[in-house]
């Protein structure tokens, strides 16, 4: 069925797409229907950028295990990052304009 | 049925109808060549977009002898692959029923006024579309016969309703205005046999003409050879429930 269960969040970021890098704007998280999975429902993401049309988009469709896999596994790397400093250094060097 | 030693010619185009609100909306057209005259149908696109299983379900509809048109009903949400758009549309939580309504009520009456048409024209849908058949059977005044593939949502729980889907179309069914065919599968989550039920006996209270077939070990989506999903004997022997559905309606 086609379940309608879907989120947009405000990302900031790059996304290579069939154009090359574009600006990411935004990432459409849903659990409905993938194009290219074998499954009837998967989790999919699309990382995209409205502003430019449909075709600014990079899309994976990940089956449940691995779409809570990649949760935990960017947790833990954040946390990591977080734990070693990293996450300072590079909001610092974000916010300054050197 | 078609013999050997007989003529057959098709048009198939991209044309401009006009939908909801009088927007022009691009549409797959095919119909067989010839005076006619020909029944036509609405094919309305599912979830994934109007994509080419559709544009082959529209050429599939000519070759046996109806004028039949497909709008792309994501047209509003711009132009690219159908996997981009319809992925815009998915993340947007699908099309409002109401624009749809207006949208499929426009295809019908520009069959209506083509000059070939035999008066009867019909509505086809899957998935979404499948949905969208029914809810439009029942909304839109004017179609002859309605084929529900495995629609889901028709039955909606309180919690499920949104401001672009606010009524379950199950709350219309007293209103349906034509002969209805559903096909579903056993294996389905969406909608699940519990809910084909719940359908059938809303059809029955209010005695309308329908027919439904539940296939075994079969899901959702089952015509999709291009999926997983694929039932060859259910999928073949779904195809003549619909065309023999059609033909009893329409020819």
């Amino acid at each position: 069925m086609c379940t309608m269960i879907a989120r947009q969040v405000e990302v900031e970021g790059r996304g290579k797409g069939p154009g090359g890098w574009f600006t990411v704007r935004q990432a459409n998280v849903s659990y409905d229907h993938p194009f290219s999975l074998p499954l009837e429902h998967a989790l999919n993401i699309d990382f995209v950028n409205e502003a430019q049309g449909p075709g600014a988009r990079v899309a994976v469709e990940l089956t449940v295990e691995s779409a809570r896999t990649l949760v935990e596994t960017i947790q833990a790397v954040l946390t990591r990052a977080e734990a070693a400093g990293y996450l300072d250094r590079a909001q610092a060097r974000t916010q300054s304009p050197t | 049925m078609y013999q050997t030693d007989m003529y057959e010619g098709m048009l198939a185009e991209t044309v401009t109808m006009h939908g909801a609100n009088g927007d022009v909306i691009n549409t797959y057209f095919a119909r067989p060549l010839g005076p006619g005259p020909f029944p036509g149908v609405v094919l309305i696109h599912h979830l994934p977009g109007w994509d080419e299983w559709y544009r082959e379900a529209t050429r599939r509809f000519a070759q046996h002898g109806y004028s039949a048109l497909s709008p792309n009903l994501y047209f509003r949400d711009g132009h690219g692959t159908p996997e981009d758009v319809a992925a815009k549309v998915r993340a947007a939580g699908g099309v409002p029923d109401d624009q749809v309504v207006g949208d499929v009520g426009g295809a019908m009456r520009y069959l209506r006024s083509l000059p070939y048409i035999n008066g009867k024209v019909g509505v086809f849908g899957t998935c979404s579309g499948g949905r969208h058949a029914y809810l439009t059977a029942c909304r839109a005044k004017g179609f002859d016969a309605a084929v529900d593939c495995w629609g889901g949502r028709v039955v909606m729980s309180r919690e499920e309703l949104t401001p672009k889907q606010p009524v379950a179309p199950i709350d219309y069914t007293k209103d349906l205005s034509c002969p209805l065919l559903g096909l579903f599968g056993e294996e389905d989550k969406g909608p699940t046999p519990e809910q084909v039920t719940r359908h059938d006996e809303e059809l029955k209270k209010y005695g309308k003409t329908y027919e439904f077939h539940m296939y075994p070990n079969a899901g959702h989506g089952f015509f999709y050879y291009d999926r997983p999903a694929y039932r060859q004997q259910q999928a073949v022997d779904g195809w003549h429930k619909v065309f023999a559905f059609l033909q009893k309606h329409l020819g």
